[in-house]
């Protein structure tokens, strides 16, 4: 299994280097994965990670990228409500990437 | 920390060698190439399930962690498996190496690598079982092609067996009618006995063995993600749905694979359920507990396949329901068609499916007592009861993918189509070679639509993209419907690499374009909340 230490403490990934436990996350750990992506974290990007986390804690999966979008659109107002903006914020996919940094599994089946 | 390897450009992928190795099949050994394979399944998902030898441990590695009698349960489970199905018996005896089916197969066609041909894939296998279980294997061993299990045989078999979608269209040329797709399900039943199966097949299982559907989604996310959809139908008609979840004393309960309450553009295909079943007052239900119509058990072993599919008819029970309809789903047709009756049937405990609308009985359900929703929506077509405007899709130049599960799994090829003359004024086929039963795979059912084997998949999805190109560049075509949420979702990812232009649906989204219903606003935007082009230039037109 592989791991990333952050902060001096080790924490279990899988091979795509999600999270394998959610809880274990903490803000740290979100910027030591964008750091090795050579993206520093703004505070448009926690807003997105922020809203993850809460999601996952109601939902106990990520949510679909179109409630993304519309629920950023509500609270964050509609020019950020949109794919392009998430990607823009996100390269690799809001998705992928921003589950990732939010210590979220990756959803699996049909999609 | 390991990250997943992108696939080579198109350019690169296309160039495909045909060589064969210089040396015997038998003494070339397998190599895991990157790309080609999936990530080991954590050791949770298998205790969930109680499956056997749960551990971390990785494909990439050269130890497997298996049990020391790891032989003896490989050989004592062919042994069991060649008792309790006879057809497995008779595929290992059969087949005469003719070829025939050697280049039907879209993982061969893609990759070039002679172990995909359905042939020699199954002598992977067969040879094996020469060896342990017949005379000959044993007195003449390799002149008989027979071959001691080796640890890296074992290997070859997994990396083989999940570099096969069970798609079957080998099967259809094969003179002798061997199904081959029964010979990797054996295969990995048998990759199964020593816990060895991929995380993107075991999450999904243990998902829905828990939850009810593979992505885990608990009731009130489903509840959520549907009333999303109808949060974006009204914006779009003016009219406000509202589906009922868990209700007793419905007529139907509808189940669909859960891909279609979340992915994209599988919530398209839905919301043009949720309009089409609004507009006909049907009395249905959805279920947050049979909220699955796909079936990944299926691709560990039969037995799994059986314990998760009890839900739904135990929900129609629990609900009593008259009849199940089943959404656009692909291998949940091949189970309800071929499997279901023996494993839980007859369903006598609800009524044969008869449309309320149109009074039609759907006897060929008789038995299982589910039908699929395009036969619904054909017959509903059939007898002129649905107001259909298929000018609402003229922007779109549409082709037909046939599911490998609902085509040759069930015969199921008029209907899509019919109902998509009927909902669309531009529909092109594809080549004759690559439709109906002889159709080509997605590249990435049975489990294999994971991100990590993205090559495999663009290799194996190569045929199938090669054909919409055809017709992308001879008529124009840029959507290419189906009825499978594997599809959709492996065929947006095939199209984008091999075929940008071309972009993917479900059947019934295009229903929920084409639908009049009644009392609704004059439509401006399609499912996706795209603007209609013509309405646009109408409007403008009106303006001046």
């Amino acid at each position: 299994m592989p791991t990333i230490e952050v902060d001096g403490k080790t924490y279990e990934v899988d091979e795509e280097g999600y999270l394998q436990d959610w809880q274990q996350w903490h803000e740290g750990i979100a910027e030591f994965m964008a750091k090795q992506d050579g993206i520093t974290l703004g505070e448009e990007h926690w807003e997105i990670i922020r809203f993850l986390r809460n999601y996952f804690e109601k939902y106990q999966i990520a949510p679909m990228i179109k409630i993304l979008t519309k629920e950023v659109a509500k609270s964050l107002g509609k020019e950020k409500g949109n794919t392009k903006y998430l990607y823009e914020l996100f390269p690799a996919g809001p998705a992928k990437q921003a589950c990732r940094y939010a210590g979220l599994p990756k959803p699996t089946g049909c999609v | 920390m390991a990250k997943t390897a992108k696939p080579p450009k198109p350019e690169e992928l296309s160039k495909i060698d045909y060589r064969p190795p210089r040396t015997h099949w038998m003494d070339t050994p397998v190599q895991f190439k990157e790309g080609t394979f999936c990530y080991a399944s954590r050791p949770k998902y298998l205790e969930e399930v109680d499956f056997p030898n749960a551990r971390e441990w990785s494909s990439a590695d050269e130890d497997w962690k298996l049990p020391d009698n790891w032989k003896e349960i490989l050989l004592e489970g062919i042994k069991d498996r060649l008792k309790k199905y006879r057809s497995f018996q008779l595929f290992m005896d059969i087949c005469v190496r003719c070829g025939a089916c050697a280049d039907k197969c879209h993982f061969f066609l893609g990759s070039g690598d002679p172990k995909n041909m359905p042939v020699l894939r199954a002598e992977l296998i067969r040879s094996v079982y020469r060896k342990y279980f017949t005379l000959g294997g044993k007195l003449f061993g390799k002149r008989a092609g027979a071959r001691e299990l080796t640890y890296d045989v074992f290997k070859e078999w997994w990396y083989y067996f999940f570099q096969c979608t069970e798609c079957r269209r080998c099967s259809v040329f094969c003179p002798y009618g061997i199904d081959t797709a029964e010979i990797t399900m054996m295969g990995r039943e048998l990759i199964n006995l020593l816990g060895c199966n991929t995380d993107w097949i075991m999450g999904p299982v243990a998902n829905c063995y828990k939850k009810g559907n593979h992505l885990g989604l608990e009731p009130h996310t489903i509840k959520m993600n549907i009333e999303m959809m109808c949060d974006d139908i009204e914006e779009i008609t003016g009219i406000r749905i509202e589906p009922t979840f868990n209700r007793k004393g419905a007529e139907i309960l509808f189940v669909t694979p859960s891909g279609d309450l979340f992915g994209m553009p599988g919530i398209y295909t839905c919301m043009g359920y949720l309009m089409l079943f609004h507009e006909l007052g049907l009395d249905y239900t959805w279920s947050t507990y049979a909220s699955e119509g796909g079936n990944f058990g299926f691709f560990t072993s039969n037995e799994m396949a059986k314990r998760l599919y009890y839900k739904i008819y135990a929900e129609a029970k629990r609900l009593g329901v008259k009849w199940i309809l089943g959404g656009e789903c692909g291998h949940m047709w091949r189970l309800v068609h071929q499997y279901l009756d023996t494993w839980h049937g007859p369903a006598d405990f609800l009524e044969v499916p008869k449309s309320p609308i149109t009074g039609t009985v759907f006897e060929h359900a008789k038995s299982t007592k589910m039908v699929h929703v395009v036969e619904f929506t054909a017959d509903l077509i059939r007898h002129g009861k649905l107001n259909l405007d298929p000018s609402r899709n003229d922007h779109l130049r549409v082709t037909f993918h046939d599911s490998c599960n609902t085509s040759r799994g069930m015969g199921i090829f008029e209907e899509p189509r019919y109902i998509i003359k009927h909902v669309c004024n531009h529909f092109y086929e594809m080549p004759e070679d690559t439709i109906r039963e002889k159709t080509f795979c997605c590249g990435s059912g049975s489990g294999l639509n994971a991100g990590e084997n993205m090559e495999l998949r663009m290799r194996g999805g190569f045929p199938r993209a090669n054909a919409v190109k055809y017709v992308h560049e001879k008529h124009g075509v840029n959507m290419l419907a189906n009825i499978c949420a594997i599809d959709r979702a492996a065929l947006t990812t095939l199209m984008q690499y091999w075929v940008p232009q071309v972009d993917v649906c479900g059947v019934h989204e295009l229903v929920g374009n084409a639908l009049v219903m009644k009392g609704e606003k004059k439509r401006t935007q399609d499912l996706r909340l795209e603007d209609l082009p013509g309405v646009e230039e109408e409007t403008e037109e009106e303006g001046e």
